[in-house]
């Protein structure tokens, strides 16, 4: 029974990561693809390894990801948040679509 | 001191979590290179560590945060394939600024964590002296700060406030 609760949780997982890796073909500029990139690769990797523990229960490999699952969430935003600090810190622009950008009004002159 | 020993024993349990099952050799070995970690690093992971010791502290991060993240992150998964899949790509993006009361560390990466992992807002830089965050929008709907900052901080504001000051 749990192996097939397991199995929807990485189907489920595979699809979201298939959505991820979509919008990051398809979002204009690199901010919009990080929001892809982390939302749902995120959540995506993190239900698959929480059916890989399900299908296995408490072994070895399942430990191990349920482990993951807390490592993931706890670095992706920070990786994420880095990258588009440094990103715009080094005058990348936001795309030509973009209504505001209040960081830039602020850091105006700053390097 | 105190943050060296919560490092031990924090680093000691993800070790045997890691070699699990546990048998003695595994532990005599994670008890050395605990000791290790702790020692080299232990001065940079906790500032102040009485935090820990309230439990009331742990039961609103248990029952009040984690439904919270989860149900938001849930959201936010199910708002990115909609406009990713949407033909016509409904974005309309922008970085606006948002206030928060919150000066603990610790309070302050959950918050941004947070706000990265809900729906459409990505954090970019913070100001800490000022109290300021730079959130990216995919979807911006209001851009002047007080109500930026009633829409994207305020959820998870008050319950950090509870957790970490």
């Amino acid at each position: 029974m749990s192996s097939v609760i397991g199995i929807v949780f990485i189907a489920v997982g595979l699809a979201f990561d298939l959505f991820g890796c979509i919008g990051l073909v398809r979002l204009p500029d690199v901010y919009n693809r990080l929001q892809a990139a982390t939302k749902c690769v995120t959540l995506g990797t993190c239900s698959i390894l929480f059916g890989t523990f399900l299908v296995v229960g408490f072994t070895s490999p399942g430990i191990k990801s349920l482990l993951c699952i807390i490592f993931l969430v706890l670095t992706s935003p920070v990786s994420a948040h880095a990258i588009a600090r440094s990103a715009h810190r080094s005058g990348i622009k936001l795309w030509d679509g973009s209504v505001v950008d209040r960081y830039a009004e602020d850091k105006e002159g700053e390097i | 001191m105190k943050s060296k020993i919560v490092l031990f024993i924090l680093a000691f349990l993800v070790w045997s979590l890691l070699n699990w099952v546990p048998d003695w050799q595994h532990l005599v070995v994670g008890v050395f290179v605990s000791i290790f970690v702790a020692y080299m690093t232990g001065d940079l992971f906790i500032q102040r560590p009485y935090v820990l010791r309230h439990p009331l502290r742990y039961w609103y991060f248990i029952t009040s945060y984690i439904p919270v993240f989860l149900w938001e992150c849930f959201k936010a998964n199910i708002d990115v394939a909609y406009r990713v899949i949407h033909p016509r790509l409904p974005i309309n993006p922008g970085i606006v600024k948002v206030k928060t009361s919150l000066k603990a560390d610790t309070a302050l990466t959950f918050l941004a964590n947070s706000i990265t992992l809900t729906p459409g807002t990505l954090s970019v830089d913070i100001d800490r002296e000022k109290g300021i965050l730079y959130v990216h929008w995919i979807d911006v709907k209001v851009k002047d700060i007080e109500s930026a900052t009633k829409l994207i901080v305020e959820r998870f504001e008050n319950i950090l406030k509870k957790i970490f000051e």
